[in-house]
């Protein structure tokens, strides 16, 4: 049996102008997303991200290029593209007039999963029973038939989770899911996302701003100026755009100086000294320095600072 | 079968929408009762006197349409309002086609503008105005037609508005003098050629005219206010409403996803 990944997401150079724009927002991009991966899309404001997902759920149309979402053509197919994925947009879409279970319920018979009904009772109870176990999946299922008014910003998002995986997408699109949300209820979110991820091997297709929230990625894809900028695992990226170092001092810095020099270490600065470790490891350089130090302090450098340093153009 | 549950589905979030919000419920049940015996009442009592039928009666069942048309018009701005509130994501996410997310809004809109009208009705009987088993069979095809042309109408129009505040401004100028020149205060046999010209370009002329015709079968003093064959008229609600429904959803898809 081979273990060859499927691609669940096929972009042939995608290409957005929106009307009136002297330049394309996204710029003949092309990547492809695998069934159950967990896919980081990253950039600055203004890159494209929002827009690549929106072309992507079918709700702003293309100036060119290819789409293939679950097996289906988006221009020949754009109804089955929308019944294999679900989406939870940058800005709440929940109807505030209606209770959190009103709005699953209008969700789920949009989606053709269940036939229309006026009420909650009158459902049958497959639905019932789903609706029960996705809201304890978030921990909303005392809240299911309060009104919108009385949710907080993380109790809507938890609600459009629910929402979105009512009809079983094969693929989730999240643009900047945790933004206006406090780091407690990002935590949770993100606990709840794993869980999903985990039980229904949904594919992830991420956009945010908080990149801690893209290292556990399986791949990610950074743009820029509505082109790639980088692509690859959190590993590669960081590897190819930042490097680990580590900071040292000592009481008698012309004494370490010499040393550094004498190893043919990459190091900058008067001391403290930035000492950069190519291709060998913190420790081996350590124990090869004799110099008393009185600081030692080894930098991996995060995902942040690889895209930090990415979208300002320079390396460390 | 799917395609029909999410029409039913967004007609029924326009319903709840209705009666959740009490003050819009409230407000367009007051209006009503303000207008029709306000102004039928004061017209009624200073020249109604000197025409040969009910004037009391003849301005409660043009206004009864027209609350249904206006109702129904005003309504379809809730998408407008979705698409500001972002809500209309959802919609247009949804694996249904655009023409069943417009008539879910068309029947939605229609629905509600007939709850509200039935609060007219009880006023009506409550007040003393004559109203017949026949007058209420009439008004079975007339509130159709004037539901789905006012829909219709109000989808034409939100195709090409960018936002609430423009509808807000935009809709009173089509409705409020339609008014006057479709025949719901007065009869417009009479007017001059120029009036009678902005009177035939009023879809809401056609509805009162179908309305006046319903009616003529048992009212026989309305005959002589018709202004053209009951066939003519439901012609031309047909047809304009179809243009109407088909022009105004392209319009409006097409301005949902080519930005």
């Amino acid at each position: 049996m081979s273990n060859k990944p499927v691609p669940v997401i096929q972009v042939e150079n995608l290409v957005k102008r929106y009307k009136k724009a002297k330049v394309n927002a996204v710029d003949n991009i092309s990547f492809s997303v695998n069934q159950g991966e967990f896919f980081a899309f990253l950039g600055p404001n203004g890159a494209g991200k929002t827009t690549t997902i929106s072309i992507l759920t079918t709700t702003l149309a293309k100036t060119s290029g290819k789409i293939t979402i679950a097996g289906h053509d988006l221009d020949q197919a754009s109804k089955k593209v929308r019944q294999n994925v679900g989406i939870i947009f940058q800005n709440p879409s929940l109807d505030l007039e209606l209770s959190a279970e009103e709005n699953i319920r209008l969700h789920a018979s949009l989606y053709g999963e269940y036939g229309f009904r006026p009420a909650y009772a009158l459902m049958p109870a497959a639905y019932k029973s789903q609706v029960k176990e996705l809201a304890e999946l978030v921990g909303l299922e005392n809240d299911l038939f309060k009104p919108m008014k009385t949710f907080s910003g993380g109790m809507k998002r938890k609600l459009e989770i629910v929402r979105s995986l009512m009809h079983n997408p094969q693929i989730l699109f999240l643009d900047e899911p945790t933004s206006g949300l406090d780091p407690l209820s990002r935590n949770e979110l993100w606990k709840y996302l794993q869980t999903v991820r985990e039980k229904h091997g949904t594919t992830i297709f991420l956009t945010t701003h908080y990149l801690d929230e893209a290292e556990g990625a399986d791949r990610i894809c950074i743009v820029d100026k509505g082109r790639i900028a980088s692509f690859g695992t959190p590993a590669e990226i960081k590897r190819t755009l930042v490097q680990d170092y580590m900071t040292i001092d000592a009481a008698d810095r012309a004494a370490l100086r010499a040393e550094l020099k004498k190893l043919s270490a990459h190091f900058e600065g008067a001391g403290p000294f930035k000492v950069r470790f190519d291709g060998d490891t913190a420790q081996h350089l350590i124990q090869r320095i004799k110099t008393p130090l009185i600081h030692l302090e080894v930098r991996m450098p995060t995902l942040e600072e690889a895209y930090i340093n990415m979208i300002a153009g320079e390396v460390i | 079968m799917k395609e029909l549950s999410a029409i039913a589905t967004i007609a029924y979030r326009d319903v709840l929408g209705l009666f959740r919000d009490r003050t819009r419920l409230l407000f367009s049940l007051f209006f009503s009762v303000i207008f029709i015996s306000v102004v039928g009442g004061m017209l009624g009592q200073n020249i109604g006197h000197a025409l040969p039928f009910d004037y009391t009666q003849f301005v409660f069942f043009g206004f009864i349409t027209q609350m249904l048309f206006q109702g129904a018009l005003v309504g379809l701005v809730t998408l407008i309002r979705d698409r500001e509130s972002n809500f209309s994501q959802e919609i247009f996410i949804a694996p249904i086609s655009r023409y069943s997310i417009i008539l879910g809004k068309v029947l939605g809109s229609s629905i509600t503008s007939i709850i509200t009208v039935l609060g007219m009705v009880v006023y009506g009987l409550v007040t003393g105005i004559k109203l017949s088993w026949l007058d209420l069979a009439a008004f079975v095809p007339v509130t159709l037609a004037a539901a789905v042309m006012g829909a219709a109408l109000g989808l034409l129009l939100i195709g090409n508005l960018k936002n609430q505040q423009t509808a807000n401004m935009i809709f009173p100028l089509i409705i409020f003098p339609q008014t006057f020149v479709a025949g719901v205060l007065t009869p417009i046999n009479s007017s001059s050629w120029w009036l009678s010209l902005i009177s035939h370009i009023a879809p809401l002329t056609y509805v009162v005219d179908f309305m006046r015709n319903m009616l003529a079968f048992h009212h026989p003093a309305y005959q002589k206010l018709i202004l053209y064959p009951m066939w003519v008229d439901m012609a031309v609600i047909a047809a304009m409403s179809v243009v109407f429904i088909v022009v105004g959803t392209w319009a409006f898809v097409r301005g949902e996803r080519n930005r």
